[in-house]
């Protein structure tokens, strides 16, 4: 036990460009898709607390349905989609970064946008009858609501991180954890435990845990920060 | 009555949740009246606002109003989570960024918050976010001031800072609809009475006749069951 803890930390130490490089691919793919998830995210979260039409429960239902997406499932109709002969082939996007922030945008957006319905549609309980009162059109009575409870959507944000850091099923599908290219910590981490090398396959978990706790911790930071300051 | 009332509410009538609000409910504002809507609680006088700013819409009757800018100031004021200087910008969204911003100075000192601009309206009192909340609609510079319960929880210091901007404000012309228990208040602001019970008008006149000698049943109940109270200036 001890021997394969310090083979572990030995592994970790050492650490050589190739690994640095594999974190960086996967924090980068990791947080663009969560920022296309915010982008997607929350004005449609906002759209379905603030309007009311015909089949809005359905959608919200539907939508609180997504946040269980099944990663292997998005990352095969991704690759059907970008595939050669699918709709979107000819932009070449299989077996590339772009292709794994696609998948893991789609698994994030619907959970930004479930939870900013949410908290959207509690604000409205208390802001909805002054922000029309003040005569604000719909969009700008969304944009007050989405401003009052930017706290929260930090913690959607986190969600959607966490889930797309972790993912595995959809990048492995539509990026083909080809080394150097779109190999990211959890395909490299399936991979050296199928190789067998299960201290390095653990040293790369800690890795990966160590970024979710970097960004995370950073995050916490900051909202503190600034729910001492605006309440 | 005004020949040509500011509100004209005639034959409404609301139900929510199954139960009768308004019922037939006829009454009319004048242009430039102070006037308070009082009775027990359940009469329909938050709805009453509520449907005067269009925030309701009644199953039944007409609906006139006359002022386009109107402002709200709720019992529980509805504050984002920003400083108190940007709860009132939100209402200006129109204006010029420098104008908003003098507007925005003068409605805090209009509330004696000058010094508080910059911080967080939520960590503000009761009595200073309901304050913020009054800056708020008199920087819209409103035609109509609606007012529900302004001053419910309040101590006498903001009631009076309150009062004070309500009184100003009605003096520059603008019309007011107040929501008060605060018999006290009504006599010190109002000019005009009406008494709602059951969703109904059942009297309508000057304050002070009103409230010294009440002509209805439903009238002379609801100021019996007030506890006692004196009116620091009478109406007049």
């Amino acid at each position: 036990m001890m021997q394969t803890l310090q083979e572990i930390l030995s592994r970790l130490f050492s650490l050589d460009r190739d690994v640095l490089a594999i974190a960086w691919l996967s924090l980068r793919v990791s947080l663009t898709a969560v920022g296309i998830g915010l982008v997607l995210g929350i004005p449609l979260g906002a759209f379905l607390a603030v309007a009311r039409f015909p089949g809005r429960g359905a959608a919200v239902g539907l939508l609180n349905a997504f946040m269980g997406l099944p990663p292997v499932l998005v990352g095969l109709v991704l690759y059907l989609v970008l595939s050669r002969s699918g709709p979107l082939g000819p932009l070449g996007l299989l077996f590339t970064p772009g292709a794994m922030i696609a998948a893991q945008a789609t698994l994030a957006t619907p959970l930004v946008a479930a939870l900013t319905q949410q908290v959207v549609a509690d604000a409205r309980v208390h802001l909805g009858e002054q922000l029309r009162s003040l005569g604000l059109s719909a969009p700008r009575q969304a944009g007050a609501m989405i401003y009052d409870v930017r706290f929260s959507l930090v913690t959607a944000a986190l969600a959607a991180f966490g889930r797309a850091i972790s993912e595995i099923g959809a990048v492995l599908v539509v990026g083909g954890n080809i080394d150097g290219y779109t190999r990211t910590m959890t395909t490299a981490i399936s991979l050296e435990t199928q190789k067998g090398d299960l201290s390095l396959a653990l040293a790369l978990g800690l890795v990966l845990i160590g970024l979710v706790l970097v960004v995370n911790v950073a995050v916490a930071v900051l909202r503190r920060h600034a729910a001492r300051v605006y309440g | 009555m005004s020949a040509t009332p500011a509100i004209r509410l005639q034959d409404v009538t609301l139900s929510l949740d199954g139960r009768t609000v308004l019922d037939h409910l006829h009454l009319e504002i004048a242009s430039g009246s102070v006037t308070a809507v009082i009775g027990p609680n359940g009469a329909g006088k938050s709805v009453t606002l509520r449907v005067i700013d269009g925030l309701l819409q009644p199953d039944g009757g007409t609906v006139q109003v006359g002022p386009h800018r109107r402002a709200f100031v709720f019992q529980r004021p509805a504050l984002i989570r920003a400083t108190a200087a940007a709860n009132i910008a939100l209402a200006l969204g129109g204006l010029p960024r420098p104008a908003r911003a003098a507007r925005v100075e003068e409605a805090l000192a209009r509330v004696r918050l000058s010094e508080r601009g910059r911080d967080a309206a939520t960590r503000f009192s009761g009595g200073e976010q309901q304050r913020l909340a009054l800056a708020r609609a008199w920087a819209v510079g409103p035609d109509l001031l609606l007012l529900d319960e302004p001053t419910a929880n309040l101590d006498p210091a903001s009631t009076e800072i309150v009062e004070g901007l309500v009184s100003a404000m009605a003096r520059a012309g603008t019309t007011v609809v107040l929501v008060s228990h605060n018999l006290g208040q009504v006599a010190r602001l109002a000019d005009t009475v009406i008494v709602l019970a059951s969703g109904r008008a059942v009297e309508h006149g000057p304050a002070r006749q009103i409230l010294f000698s009440p002509r209805t049943s439903e009238s002379r109940a609801y100021l019996a069951g007030e506890l006692p109270w004196t009116p620091f200036v009478a109406a007049s």
